[in-house]
Parts: C-alpha cells; sequence; structure tokens
C-alpha cells in the first residue's frame, strides 16, 4: 500500500510578533524618507522642462492680468476721444479703440474675464463630468447606456451648432457663457471618467473594498475616485485650454460675452476692422489667447508624464 | 457538535456566456467548523473561488446561483445586499490573492485598516488608527507606528499580506475566508504568513476556508480538507484521511504530482495525464474520467455520488470505483 504523505514544508523560524525579514530588508533599503505621492509627482513635473516653462508663464501672465490694471492711470471705462485709434504708443502700450479707452487695462480686463469664464467651465465639467462619468462606469448597464448615449448625442452635434443656438437664447453675460461652454466641455471628462471607471472597479483593491463591506458611494468616492485623479486633472487643464478658445468663438461670433463686459475674443472682435491700420489691437489680444491655451495645453502634457503609473513605474 | 460557522448545501453557480451556461459550482455542499480550518483544494476551474465568492456574496450579478449558504443559520443568498454589507467585513472577512493590487496604493495602510473598523462601528477616526496600529503589530509588523502611515507600496510583499489580513481580523471575523492567500509571495514568505495566519486564528477563534491548489499549503495548516474538481466535491475528510488513505483517484493524482523531501533520488514525478475539463462541455459521466486511469464504461456514463468512506467517518469520496481503489492499488503493485 502506498502511502502518501506531503512534503511538510517547515515554516521559517519565524514568529508572530517578530519582523519578517521581507519587511526588515524593505525598511533598511529606504534610508532615505519615502516620498509621498504628491512629492514625487512634482519631482517629475519640475523634470518636464517644457511644462515647467509653460507653468511659469501661465503663474506671471494670470498674476499680470490683476496686478498691471492696479498700477494703470486709467481706467477700462474712461473715454478720451482725442487719443482715439492708437497704435502702439508710449501712453497707451496698447493702443486705444474708437472711444479713446486705453486697450491695455481693457485688455488685461478682457484677459481676467477669459481666465474666471474658463475656471467656472474647468469647475462646472469636471463636477458634471466625473459625476455622470462615475455612475456610468460604475453602474454599467442602463445608467451606462443613458449617460453614454447623452455623451454621444453631444458628441455627434458640432459644438459651435450647438453654442450658437444656445448662445442666441442663454448668452450674455460672462457667467452664462461659462456655462453654455461647461454644457459642451463635461463630456471630455465624463468619457474619460467612465473610462477610468470600467477599468478601475475591475481592480482587486475595490473587491477587496467590498468584501470589507463598503457600500457604492464609499467605492465610488473614496477608492476609485482618488486613482483616476491624475487623468481628470490632466483633463481639466486640457479644457480649460478649450474653453478659453470656445468662449473666444462665441464673442468673436458676437454671441458670448456682450459690452459692457469684455474678454479676449470679444476684443479680438471689436477690432476686427482695424487689423490693417493697427493690427497691434487684434495680435496682441490674439497673442496672449494663444499662450495661454498653449501653456494650458504644455501644462497638460507635463501632469501626463508626472502622474503616469506607468512611467512612474520605469523610473523607480 | 457545535453549529457549523457556515453550511453550505447544495450550491450551484453558473454563468451565461456566449457559448452557453458555464456551470462553475456544481451541487456543492460542506460545512465549515467553528474554529478549525478547511482548506478547498483544486486546479483552475475547479470552481473553488466560485464558491468563496459566492460565500461572500461577490459573485457578478449575471451568474445563476441555487442552493444556500448559511451564516450562523441565516441563508446569505437570500438577505439584501444592504445585510450582506453588514456580513462582510465582519462577520465574514476576506484575505486576497495578490497584495500587491488588493491595497489601494493611493491611501496609508493604516487608512485602509482604520476604513475597516469604521465600516462597522461608530469608532471615532483616532481611535481606529491606533486599533490599527495594535492590529499591525498583532500580525508581526514591525514599527507598527511608522508603518501605519506608509503607503502600500513602501511594504514588501509579506508585509502587504500581514496588512491584509491585519484588516481581515479587525472586526473580529467568525469566518476568515483566504483565496490564495500565499500564491503571491516568495516560498520563503508563504510559511511566515501562514504562520500569521494559524496564529490570527487561535487569537480571534475565527475559522478558516483556506481556498487553495497548493497541496503543501494545506498540509501544514489544515484541520480538514475538500478536493474539488470540475465543479463538484471529489472528497472531504480531515486532512489526515484525504493525505494518508485517500480514497479518490484524482486526489491520489495530486499526491503523486508534487515533489518530496524523501522520495528517492531519481524518481520521477507522475503527473495527471490530460488536461482539466472544458467548462463549457464537461464530459458525461465522472468529470475525472478522461484522465483517470481507474475509469470504465461507468465511470464515463454516470456521476458518482459522494458516498463515505468506511462508516460513521467523515471522510467522503466520490468515485464509483469507492473501495477498490486500494486493491487495485495492492493488484498493480504486485
Amino acid at each position: 500500500m502506498q502511502e502518501f504523505r506531503m512534503p511538510r514544508q517547515e515554516p521559517a523560524t519565524v514568529s508572530v510578533g517578530e519582523p519578517g525579514t521581507g519587511g526588515h530588508l524593505a525598511a533598511e533599503g529606504m534610508s532615505i524618507k519615502p516620498k509621498s505621492f504628491g512629492r514625487q509627482t512634482w519631482d517629475r513635473f519640475r523634470r518636464h522642462r517644457l511644462a515647467m516653462i509653460a507653468f511659469v508663464i501661465l503663474v506671471l501672465l494670470i498674476g499680470s492680468f490683476w496686478v498691471v490694471p492696479f498700477f494703470s492711470p486709467f481706467n477700462s471705462t474712461d473715454t478720451n476721444i482725442p487719443d482715439m485709434n492708437q497704435g502702439i504708443t508710449s501712453k497707451h502700450p496698447f493702443g486705444t479703440d474708437p472711444l479713446g479707452r486705453d486697450l491695455m487695462i481693457r485688455t488685461m480686463e478682457g484677459a481676467q474675464v477669459s481666465i474666471r469664464i474658463a475656471a467656472i467651465v474647468a469647475v462646472v465639467s469636471t463636477a458634471i463630468g466625473t459625476l455622470l462619468g462615475a455612475l456610468a462606469g460604475y453602474f454599467g448597464k442602463w445608467v451606462d447606456a443613458i449617460i453614454n448615449q447623452l455623451i454621444n448625442l453631444i458628441l455627434v452635434v458640432p459644438a459651435i451648432v450647438v453654442l450658437l443656438v444656445m448662445g442666441i437664447k442663454w448668452g450674455g453675460s460672462p457667467n452664462q457663457t461659462a456655462l453654455l461652454v461647461a454644457f459642451i466641455s463635461w463630456i471630455v471628462i465624463g468619457r474619460i471618467v467612465r473610462g477610468l471607471f470600467f477599468q478601475l472597479k475591475e481592480t482587486e483593491f475595490v473587491q477587496a473594498a467590498r468584501a470589507a463591506g463598503a457600500g457604492s458611494g464609499r467605492i465610488i468616492f473614496r477608492h476609485i475616485l482618488p486613482n483616476a485623479m491624475g487623468p481628470i486633472l490632466v483633463q481639466i487643464t486640457l479644457v480649460s485650454g478649450s474653453a478659453i478658445i470656445l468662449e473666444s468663438t462665441l464673442s468673436f461670433l458676437g454671441l458670448g460675452v456682450v459690452p459692457p463686459d469684455t474678454s479676449l475674443g470679444k476684443l479680438i472682435s471689436d477690432s476686427k476692422g482695424f487689423i490693417d491700420t493697427t493690427p497691434s489691437r487684434v495680435l496682441i489680444p490674439g497673442a496672449i489667447l494663444t499662450i495661454l491655451v498653449l501653456c494650458l495645453n504644455f501644462l497638460g502634457d507635463g501632469l501626463r508624464d508626472a502622474l503616469d503609473p506607468a512611467t512612474r513605474k520605469g523610473r523607480e | 457538535m457545535s453549529e457549523p460557522v457556515i453550511s453550505i448545501d447544495d450550491l450551484s453557480v453558473s454563468f451565461p456566456t456566449d457559448d452557453g451556461w458555464v456551470h462553475a459550482v456544481r451541487n456543492v455542499s460542506f460545512d465549515v467548523e467553528p474554529g478549525e480550518v478547511l482548506a478547498v483544494v483544486g486546479e483552475s476551474g475547479s470552481g473553488k473561488s466560485v464558491t468563496a465568492l459566492a460565500t461572500m456574496g461577490l459573485h457578478p450579478s449575471s451568474a445563476s446561483i441555487t442552493g444556500q449558504i448559511r451564516f450562523h443559520g441565516r441563508d446569505l443568498l437570500s438577505v439584501s445586499e444592504r445585510e450582506m454589507r453588514g456580513v462582510r467585513g465582519n462577520g465574514i472577512a476576506m484575505v486576497f490573492q495578490d497584495p500587491m493590487t488588493a491595497l489601494n496604493p493611493v491611501f496609508k495602510v493604516g487608512a485602509q485598516i482604520a476604513e475597516m473598523l469604521q465600516i462597522h462601528s461608530d469608532i471615532s477616526k483616532a481611535a481606529a488608527w491606533s486599533k490599527a496600529a495594535d492590529l499591525l503589530e498583532s500580525v508581526g509588523v514591525p514599527e507598527p507606528g511608522k508603518r501605519v502611515n506608509q503607503y502600500p507600496h513602501e511594504f514588501s510583499g509579506g508585509m502587504r499580506q500581514r496588512a491584509m489580513i491585519a484588516m481581515a481580523i479587525a472586526n473580529g471575523p467568525d469566518l476568515l475566508i483566504a483565496d490564495e492567500p500565499t500564491t503571491a509571495l516568495d516560498v520563503t514568505i508563504q510559511a511566515q504568513v501562514l504562520e500569521v495566519m494559524k496564529a490570527a486564528q487561535e487569537a480571534t477563534g475565527a475559522a478558516i476556508m483556506l481556498i487553495t491548489h497548493d497541496l503543501g499549503v494545506v498540509a501544514g495548516i489544515a484541520d480538514r480538507v475538500v478536493v474539488m474538481y470540475g465543479g463538484r466535491v471529489f472528497e472531504e475528510g480531515t486532512a489526515r484521511e484525504v493525505f494518508y488513505s485517500s480514497e479518490n483517484p484524482y486526489t491520489r493524482g495530486l499526491m503523486s504530482s508534487i515533489p518530496r523531501l524523501d522520495s528517492p533520488k531519481g524518481e520521477r514525478l507522475v503527473p495527471i495525464p490530460g488536461t482539466p475539463p472544458s467548462v463549457l462541455s464537461p464530459p458525461p459521466g465522472c468529470a475525472f474520467s478522461p484522465r483517470c486511469v481507474y475509469a470504465d464504461d461507468e465511470c464515463t456514463e454516470s456521476h458518482a455520488e459522494l458516498r463515505s468512506v468506511g462508516s460513521g467517518s467523515s471522510h467522503r469520496s466520490r468515485c464509483h470505483k469507492l473501495g477498490q481503489l486500494t486493491e487495485a492499488l495492492a493488484g498493480g503493485a504486485s
């Protein structure tokens, strides 16, 4: 008769309460204080030269929109007919408009409005996009079917057509314009978040959270969302950039910001008749717009690289 | 005998696929007694993991599931999701296979253990954190006060699995389900983690349902063993009965395919020929019959019932040739 005997695995001479070798080695290997997630990301971001330059330019540029008017002797509504329609002068570095208003201060204020709109769009579209994307990705099935069809609906109709139609009815103030743009922009974030949730809900740590007795709300907001923040952050920068462009487009077409408010797009629109006589009136707000959007995109690229888990692993 | 912690009764789980229904678990019944370590052994596709997931109520929602899983007499398959959430992590806790992925990478280990406590009681955050440190200490993590503030990537594999065990025992569960808890670990760490589980069990009095394909793991820790194959229980008994006097060709095949330290030099391992049965179109008779050296027409045509080996013993085996195996072996050897 054959005997079935097992090769009994003798446990190593480690009892509970004693440090295991594995943990010991890991602890010794880390003589330097381990860096937090945020710290690592910042270090990696700093090494991304283009993104770092873009970041510095953005901070200086946006800061100047608020600082420069403070030192300007002019007010954005002061008219001075004798000085009207000037190009670049020492008194008016950005020239003047047909009412003789100083264009530097008007440009700064217009840029402030554009930035404010971009910020509102970023907040609103992130909130809507994250919530709906999370619900669609996490629950799937009919919840996903409804939200996904909504996204597709907005996606297939050209954004500009939707914005034009809605702009006629609801355009006007900067806040209204921002909400219009956010109505289109949230789908960008919604699709990204939906995809991330589809992927992350299958991970073992989500399964483990479920096994711990966590409910859907806790799993969505506490366990999955923090893991999706990196890509969402990247999308926020890109959405902000495109929001500035969309706002300018709307305002240029006369459906966004209306007087007495102004914005970068409105400034360009107002000066389109002067492209031959005083091109600086178009070029300056145009250049600011371009730099803002470019910098936001470079910032997004840098963030993407800094937050990407793949590159993170590769360098560790 | 006291009432079992968990009593799985005639459990069947099937999944719809594009190619038809996959019957992952078929009429499985077994009990886990308080404080015992029950090993559920089987290869990939044997239904052992699905049985564990069904016990936690974590099977895919598309699954069709029949039978009963009674936890302290209450059928978990018929309670609401809300009630089930109160059981998970509290009455029944789970240790996952891969500690590298089962911990959330963006939270400190202490936060994850504390969360486990906070889900199931009104404990304050500070108290939960200090209990988290105590739990880490109890599973043998050095410097627990410092370790609670570290992220999972700062833990080694063995330490992470200890942290997972700390999470699992946080609420003093009556049943600990460990799904391949050592598979993702180095061999040297495996033994340590098993020791930790055993110690944790002794400290909390929890029963353990150990899901594994590794008989070496089973031998060191299990009180009783359930061998599964093709979604069915093939053999059930105490570890001694199953290891030393197995009455099932599949179990015997598993044993002889394992290298032994005391086997004569040059002796070859005996693999089980063939491959596990297709889950979509299993063989009509005994699922093991295509690979079984003892199989005859009876085996390929009909299922064997799970029958007691000897009278009055808990040792049961599913084989048409029950009682003839030892003679067959003896005859073959002479």
